[in-house]
This record gives structure tokens, sequence and C-alpha cells, in this order.
């Protein structure tokens, strides 16, 4: 089989968790593969996550250039185009650097492209079997990957375990000379960061947590009142953000806030991947949802089918009782 | 500024619980509602703002069959002047990279600074902005939440995790993915849909746009769905049964149990 690299994403000297699962995905893909890690970026950090890096694969391909110091997409898929054999097996993470990057990739290096792969089972020749979700989730489905002239694939962040064994013994190769033109005609300018809302929900004990199935803006008033009886706060999913109905400062997710309650209340969330990456801490979570079907059933504790326009109420009488 | 938004008919998860089929390769598609995808909304109104400030025209762009004209045509109503459909049977079974084969060849038809797409569909792979991007050799920008207009180039901010904002500048011409919660698209009423039901929509086949059929749909598909399946997830949530008031009362004893009254 081709030779597979992996994609390497760190923050402050230290790789992201998704290093060591990426590792793992590469086994399951073939477990006699000779991995790759790539490492881009620029200055000392960089060498700190080589060598952890070796550690998990049997090469590591360091890129350090001052075009580097800040992962644009643009430029690091120049990079990759300029230096991945052309029938690589590419590995990153599914998330939104990712996404950024990799379509885009395998048109350049004209792979395949299977993005958001949550199982890999096997491969027959050079047609590779995986496992991706459709529908927030709602469904998995078997898909069929012709790798022949190499792939580029995004993994579901979490999706793997990660390869903790450490016994590669792999070397570093300094390939910064080998980058090649990095011109490109998007520029980062500068991260903005969340604004802060009037409720830190990352420190909150007890959320009370709605999405879509709240229907109305009118109807949060149940989750308020449901909340201020369990002194509680109130946080939500995506669609009601988007929606604007809560402060984006509320949203559980990946992309807003990670939580760790000890007991969460999922009300009218379908349990999408990225608002289940936004809650840490293993909480107790109780689902609330007329969909039965909804894959927040399967990671909650304790499941209630009802719609929650008429269950919150009837909830929140009860303990104001007491 | 001339701008183009590829958008998709998808079945509404809002509206649908997604269930298997008997036979269990498709998703049971009897009674589904089906609507354009919630994404590719976002990016229509968008489209519609940018060109209400500086001027231009907003054409609507889908591949897919008859049904598909429906989508754009409530895609128009919004705003859009123009529609196109892109339908062909060598379409079908399409991947990713065929989509994207199938509207690089319309963009090359037509003349447009800035190009637009849902950052993902029901397949939720979010792919087909950026490979039309890399085919053009357009600069491409995914996730965008917001766009403000400059000379000869956008500059953009990209939403990426913890709620924080990547800003860029990005050269037109360009492809921009986009993510919900940009904007506050615009209600369409029957009115509105009225208005447009008589405008003429193009449709556009394979020997139309000039592309080689084993390119696109199944012939070019590298990657398939073989099966949709319903994975065995263990045994999930333990389920209150029982009236409400025995439910409640259950869940009031946990939630005591748990730490989650105070």
């Amino acid at each position: 089989m081709s030779r597979i690299f992996a994609y390497i994403t760190y923050k402050d000297q230290v790789a992201d968790d998704a290093a060591l699962e990426l590792a793992a995905a590469a086994k399951l893909i073939d477990a006699d593969a000779q991995v790759t890690a790539i490492v881009t970026g620029s200055g000392p950090d960089l060498d700190a996550v080589c060598t952890a890096m070796a550690q998990s694969y049997n090469e590591v391909w360091k890129f350090d250039n001052e075009a580097l110091a800040y992962p644009n997409a643009e430029v690091i898929r120049k990079l990759l185009v300029n230096t991945l054999p052309p029938d690589a097996i590419f590995l990153m993470v599914h998330d939104t650097f990712g996404m950024d990057l990799a379509p885009g990739l395998s048109i350049k290096l004209d792979s395949a492209f299977a993005s958001d792969v949550v199982g890999f089972e096997g491969a027959h020749g050079s047609v590779l079997n995986i496992v991706r979700q459709e529908y927030g989730g709602m469904v998995s489905a078997h898909v069929t990957c012709d790798i022949s002239g190499g792939a580029v694939i995004t993994v579901r962040p979490g999706g793997f375990a990660a390869d903790e064994s450490k016994a590669a013994a792999g070397r570093v190769v300094d390939k910064s000379g080998d980058a090649g033109d990095l011109s490109v005609k998007r520029r980062f300018l500068e991260i903005v960061a969340a604004e802060v809302g009037d409720v830190d929900i990352t420190k909150s004990e007890v959320l009370v947590s709605i999405g879509r199935g709240i229907e109305d803006e009118d109807n949060i008033e149940m989750a308020q009142e449901l909340a201020e009886a369990m002194g509680a706060d109130v946080s939500c999913s995506r669609p009601i953000v988007d929606s604007k109905w809560m402060e984006k400062s509320r949203q559980v997710g990946t992309s807003g806030q990670t939580v760790k309650p000890k007991v969460y209340l999922a009300c009218g969330i379908s349990g999408s991947f990225q608002h289940l990456g936004g809650l840490k801490g293993n909480p107790f979570i109780v689902a609330i949802n007329k969909n039965i079907k909804a894959p927040i059933f399967q990671v909650a504790d304790v499941g209630i089918e009802a719609d929650i326009l008429d269950f919150l109420p009837e909830l929140t009488e009860k303990i104001e009782e007491m | 500024m001339e701008i183009l938004v590829c958008v998709k008919r998808v079945p509404d998860t809002s509206e649908n619980e997604i269930e298997l089929n008997s036979a269990g390769n498709d998703i049971d598609r009897d009674d589904l509602v089906y609507s354009v995808n919630e994404w590719d909304n976002y990016a229509v109104e968008e489209a519609i703002q940018i060109v209400d400030r500086v001027g231009g025209s907003v054409t609507v762009v889908s591949v897919g069959d008859d049904e598909a004209e429906e989508v754009v045509r409530r895609e128009m109503a919004m705003g859009a002047e123009k529609g196109l459909l892109l339908s062909d049977d060598a379409f079908e079974n399409s991947d990713g990279r065929g989509i994207a084969t199938i509207l690089k060849a319309a963009v090359e038809k037509g003349s447009y600074d800035l190009i637009m797409s849902g950052a993902q569909a029901d397949a939720g792979a979010g792919q087909v902005g950026g490979m039309l991007a890399a085919m053009l050799d357009y600069p491409y920008a995914s996730l965008v939440n917001t766009i403000e207009v400059q000379d000869g180039k956008l500059t953009v901010g990209r939403e990426i995790e913890g709620g924080n904002q990547e800003m860029n500048e990005i050269d037109l011409p360009c492809v921009l993915s986009i993510q919900t919660g940009i904007n506050e698209p615009r209600y369409v009423g029957i009115r509105g849909i009225r208005k447009v039901a008589s405008v003429e929509i193009p449709t556009l086949g394979a020997a139309d746009l000039g592309l080689d059929a084993a390119l696109v749909g199944d012939a070019g598909a590298r990657v398939k769905r073989i099966d949709y399946f319903v994975p065995d997830m263990g045994e999930g949530a333990e389920m209150l049964e029982g009236s409400t008031e025995e439910i409640v009362e259950k869940l009031v004893e946990l939630l005591k149990a748990k730490g989650g009254l105070k």
C-alpha cells in the first residue's frame, strides 16, 4: 500500500490530542504502514512537537518557515502539494482547519477524498472500506474509497482511540528546504476572541440546555423557569444561536463553549458530534426529545421520549413544589 | 459584484425523522419533506445583502433533477436575479469531485467575482466548495461568518473552534463556504414565489457544459456509498417510562441523587 501521512496540529509546543488518534487511524488503514507525521511552523516550538511525534510515528517531516508561523490552510495546502508523493494517503482531523484545507488538497493531488470518517473496515485491493455518518449522525453509511491514485481522508476528532504506545522510535527529517513556492491569495490577519457573556457556562455545575425542539423564541422562558427552579444555568445548541435567540457565549459545542457540568439536561437537542464535542468531564446526561431516533439518546444516561414544550413545565412545577 | 451561489435540495431534517428503508440500502424517502440545504440558504441571503450594498447580481445554481428547480426558484424568490439548473442522467451518483466538476464547467460559462456554497449539506462532507476553488485555482475560505467587501478583495471571518473567529483577506475572484448564523435569512412567502414563478430557469446538461461523462456521475466517482445502516451503539440511555407524572417523579429523584438540584 501507499505511504501514509498525518498532519499534526499543535498549540504551545504540545500536539493536539488528535495527533495520536491519527496514528491509530493509520494503523487501521494498514497495520504495517510506515506512517509519516508532518509538522509545520516556525521557530523553536516546532522542535518540541517533532520530538514528541517521533515516539508515535516512523518518521516526522519538519517544515520550518516563517510563512508557516500561522497555519493558513491555503499555504499549508501548497506546501503539501509541493512535497507529498502522488499516491500518498494523507490523514488529518475533520475540524475547522481540516475542512478548510483537505477538499482542495484532494483536487490538487488528484486523489480520492473522504471526510469526517468514523471507522475503517479493511481494504480490498485498492478499495478502502470506510464508515461515515450522514444527516447529523441519524444514520451511518458504508462507503468505498478508491485509493489507487492516493487519498485525502479527514477523520472525526475523538472518533478513534489514541495510539498511546509511543514505540515508534521514529526520526525527525528537516524538509524545510523542499517547501517550494508558498505564495497564496489569502492572507491571515488576526484571531478575534469569542465574546464573554453574562453567564460563564463553562463554570456551571448544572445546565438546562435547549435545542431546535424549543421551536420558538418565546418558549425559551420555559427553560429559564426550569433552570431557576433547579439552580441551574441555561445553555443551548447551535440552531438557537443561529436564530439569534441566545448569545453565542451560551452555545455548547466545538464552535462554542466547552462545558464540564455535573448534570446536563439536553432538551430538544438532537446531539450532533459538534455539540457533544463541547461536553466534557463525563456529566450525568438527561435527554428529553420527541424523536426517539435522535443520536443524543445513544450518549445520554437517562432518556425521556417527550415534547419538551409539554414536559419542561411539568418538571418545573414539580421541582417548585418541593 | 457578480455572485454565483451553489445550492442543494436535501431532505429537511427538522421536518423528518431519517430512517432506513425496508431493504436497508437507502433512507426511507417516502413522504420526505425536501427543502434547500440550510447552509445554502444563508449563502443566498448573504449574496443578496452584498449585492444590495455594492451592486451586481446573484445567480443561484443547483445540480439536480427537475425537483431541484423548485429549490432554485425558492431561492430566486429571496431576491436572486438568475437561476441555473445543471441536470443530466450522466450526473447521477456523482461524488463530491463530480459535483465540483459539473459546477466548474458552469462557472466557466459565466463571469463571476465570487462563488459561494453552504459549508456542508446532508452528507456532512463539506467538500464541494473547497474542491471547486482548487479546480478553478481560486483562493478559498471555509466556514465564513462575516464578509466585508474591499477593493478587489474581501475581508472574511471564519468560524473556528471555541467561538473564536479567524480573520482573513482574500483576493477576488474566490470561493467561500458559508456557515449558518452569518445573517438572518429573509422569509419567503407565497407572493414572493409567485413573482418568480414564470421566470425561465435555463437547464444545462453534460453536452451543453462540454463535460466528459466519464469524469462525472457513477463513472467518475471514486467514493461510493454502498448502504446506510444504524450502528449498534450499545445500551444507550435508560429510557424513563410511564405517565408524565411518573416520569417527572423518577427524574426528580435522579436529579437529586446526581446533584442536579440545589
